[in-house]
């Protein structure tokens, strides 16, 4: 009973809060849109100039939707390609290929220097297989009698399939899932962690610990009370970003839904829980980068399979490990239930300690 | 008569420094209480630790023959914080029906507490009002009927005058006083002295010490001189 007064105070004071209600229902909406335009726009065609390259190469490098100025000769490659802002430019010398590159940026760089690579590739398998017709023809015409026909030589082409995703999934789209979760978390965090400090600082809190409510009451409450906006949170931001922003989602919806209950249910005891050990909004925004920022790095954006074992540890100690790691299962490989309730119970479990750890801390302000 | 609070030899401290001494105090059922001491003389922790928000680091505290701190007792004391403590983004009512619904009233008595409360400490009319955009007294007030809300036994008020005008102070003094007729026990800190002769008790209290208690009276005809004020000064003065 007390604990629904509490739901109800809270519910109240959120309501008429519209920034906090903006800050938790739509900013994760317009950074998440933002992100979206800014992680899958087109890639724009790479521009490079050309000198005594052969047609048949300029050919195949335009094939690969690479755009090709081709010079007579040139004094200065560089100034060139800073005066024309090309990508880089190409230049057959005797035998070899000399490519220079811009660089501006090293992974636009790095894809613009594996095309111009397959492209030789390909010309020089071509020529390849030309001689080597040339050179049958030729002697079959000095040894006439037994012809001999011979299959156009090919360059192999390379069909790749995909277990996860497809042939256009951006990047956008393995790292969505993730931001969706962070989103819920970081917010969720923020704002319970603000609205018990405030409690405490306005002195509201001891007068609650005058009336007869238990510690466990108080933090049910306000675990229900914004569990509640949390909830509305969750499914605005997982609807948004399924069916507004179409990011891929190949398993169930509900299923992510679920996911992102149990992580805003930890981020709610964990803010609720460092409040206790902030005395202002600023303290309370101080444990961000501690607390909250890192957690982005080890939720699946980067391969924690790659990190130093020191890493690992550090990453297997947060709940955004799990829950991007769920994430990810559901939304971009499809995986089901039995495949991330190994993640769920370890966020539950985090919440558990985080709720127990809660009634435990309010004893300094309360014994009993 | 039987008696409502007894502390027995309570000590507090916090870390080295010492905010209560040994303090034993009585007060009887039925009785206007008047803890009375300067600022930063320790009435409001005292008064805390009876309410059961802090426990005594020494001695033991009993209310209603009931150990200190209790869940149960909490129920029966109604408690106004010397800092008001309210959620400024509900209006007046909230505020009341929040607390109301801590201590479990029904949705029909909650309503009679409400007017009854709101009635008393004259904000019938500004309970659809938010608390932030009360005055200080106003905010005061609506403290007060917190405390009353649950229709309490006991009423512990700290320092519930202060920010209040003269009218209202003369009028929560009747209330007080009616309040007493119905058999509440309630104890009320002040350092504003001419309070204190409106109480049946009083204790003095400085540098967490009881330096004197009795009915004005006793204390006036113990030190010999007819205002309390030089009572305080005397009493004080005596102990150096
Ligand atoms: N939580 C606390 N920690 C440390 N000192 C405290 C604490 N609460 C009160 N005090 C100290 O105890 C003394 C008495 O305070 P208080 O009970 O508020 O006095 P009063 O209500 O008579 O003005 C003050 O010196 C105050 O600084
Ligand atoms: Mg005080």
């Amino acid at each position: 009973m007390r604990v629904l007064a509490l739901v109800k105070r809270i519910s109240q004071q959120m309501i008429r809060d519209k920034r906090a209600l903006a800050l938790m229902m739509v900013a994760p909406l317009l950074i998440l849109t933002l992100l979206d335009y800014l992680l899958t726009s087109e890639t724009v065609t790479p521009k490079i100039g050309v000198a005594h390259v052969d047609d048949m190469l300029i050919e195949q490098l335009e094939e690969m939707d690479i755009a090709v100025l081709t010079y007579d000769d040139i004094e200065d490659k560089e100034q060139i390609i800073i005066d024309k802002e090309l990508d880089g430019f190409l230049r057959m010398e005797d035998d070899n290929i000399q490519i220079t590159l811009k660089n501006a940026n090293p992974s636009t760089a790095k894809a613009l220097q594996m095309k111009i690579q397959q492209a030789v590739a390909a010309v020089s398998a071509k020529e390849q297989a030309n001689k080597l017709s040339l050179f049958i023809q030729q002697i079959q015409e000095k040894a006439p009698g037994n012809l001999i026909e011979l299959e156009q030589g090919k360059a192999l082409e390379i069909d790749t399939d995909y277990i996860y995703g497809k042939q256009d999934t951006t990047f956008f789209d393995q790292l969505s899932p993730i931001l969706v979760g962070y989103f819920v978390f970081f917010f969720v965090f923020l704002i319970s962690g603000i609205a018990l400090l405030r409690e405490r600082t306005t002195g509201t809190l001891d007068r609650l610990l005058a009336t007869p409510i238990q510690r466990r009451e108080i933090v049910f409450g306000y675990l229900l009370g914004y569990g509640l906006f949390a909830i509305i949170q969750t499914i605005i931001v997982v609807f948004y970003a399924v069916k507004v922003l179409d990011i891929t989602l190949i398993g169930s919806l509900w299923h992510v839904i679920l996911i992102n209950l149990t992580i805003a249910l930890v981020a709610l005891s964990l803010g609720i829980l460092l409040s206790a050990f902030a005395n202002s909004e600023f303290q309370m925004m101080q444990f961000i980068p501690i607390a909250i920022i890192p957690q982005i790095f080890f939720a699946g954006i980067f391969p924690v399979e790659g990190m130093a074992d020191w890493l690992q540890v550090i990453a297997k100690g947060m709940p955004m490990y799990y829950a991007g790691n769920a994430l990810v299962d559901v939304m971009y490989k499809g995986l089901g239930i039995s495949d991330i309730q190994y993640d769920l119970l370890i966020l539950l479990g985090f919440a558990i300690v985080f709720i127990l750890l809660n009634i435990v801390t309010l004893k300094k302000y309360r014994d009993i | 008569m039987a008696s409502t609070i007894v502390i027995k030899d309570v000590s507090k401290s916090y870390g080295k420094k010492i905010v209560l001494n040994q303090i034993n105090l009585t007060v009887e059922s039925g009785q206007i209480f008047g803890l009375i001491g300067p600022s930063g003389s320790g009435k409001t922790t005292l008064v805390k630790m009876i309410v059961g928000m802090n426990r005594p680091s020494h001695g033991d505290v009993h209310v209603l023959n009931t150990l200190v701190p209790n869940l149960n007792l909490m129920q029966k004391i109604g408690y106004m914080a010397q800092a008001d403590a309210l959620y400024g983004d509900l209006t007046g009512e909230e505020n009341l029906r929040f607390f109301a619904s801590l201590f479990k009233l029904k949705k029909e008595e909650q309503k009679v507490r409400i007017n009854y409360a709101a009635n008393l400490v004259n904000l019938t009319a500004h309970l659809k009002k938010k608390v932030q955009d009360y005055s200080g007294g106003m905010k005061r007030r609506l403290s007060l009927a917190v405390a009353l809300i649950q229709d309490p036994q006991i009423l512990i008020l700290d320092e519930p005058t202060v920010g209040i005008d003269p009218e209202l102070r003369q009028s929560i003094w009747t209330e007080i006083r009616r309040l007493k007729t119905t058999g509440k026990t309630i104890l009320i800190t002040t350092h504003v002295m001419d309070e204190a002769d409106k109480c049946d008790r009083l204790a003095m209290v400085r540098d967490g010490e009881i330096l004197a208690s009795g009915t004005p009276a006793e204390l006036k005809e113990q030190y010999n001189i007819t205002s309390l004020e030089e009572v305080f000064l005397k009493a004080g003065g005596k102990k150096g």
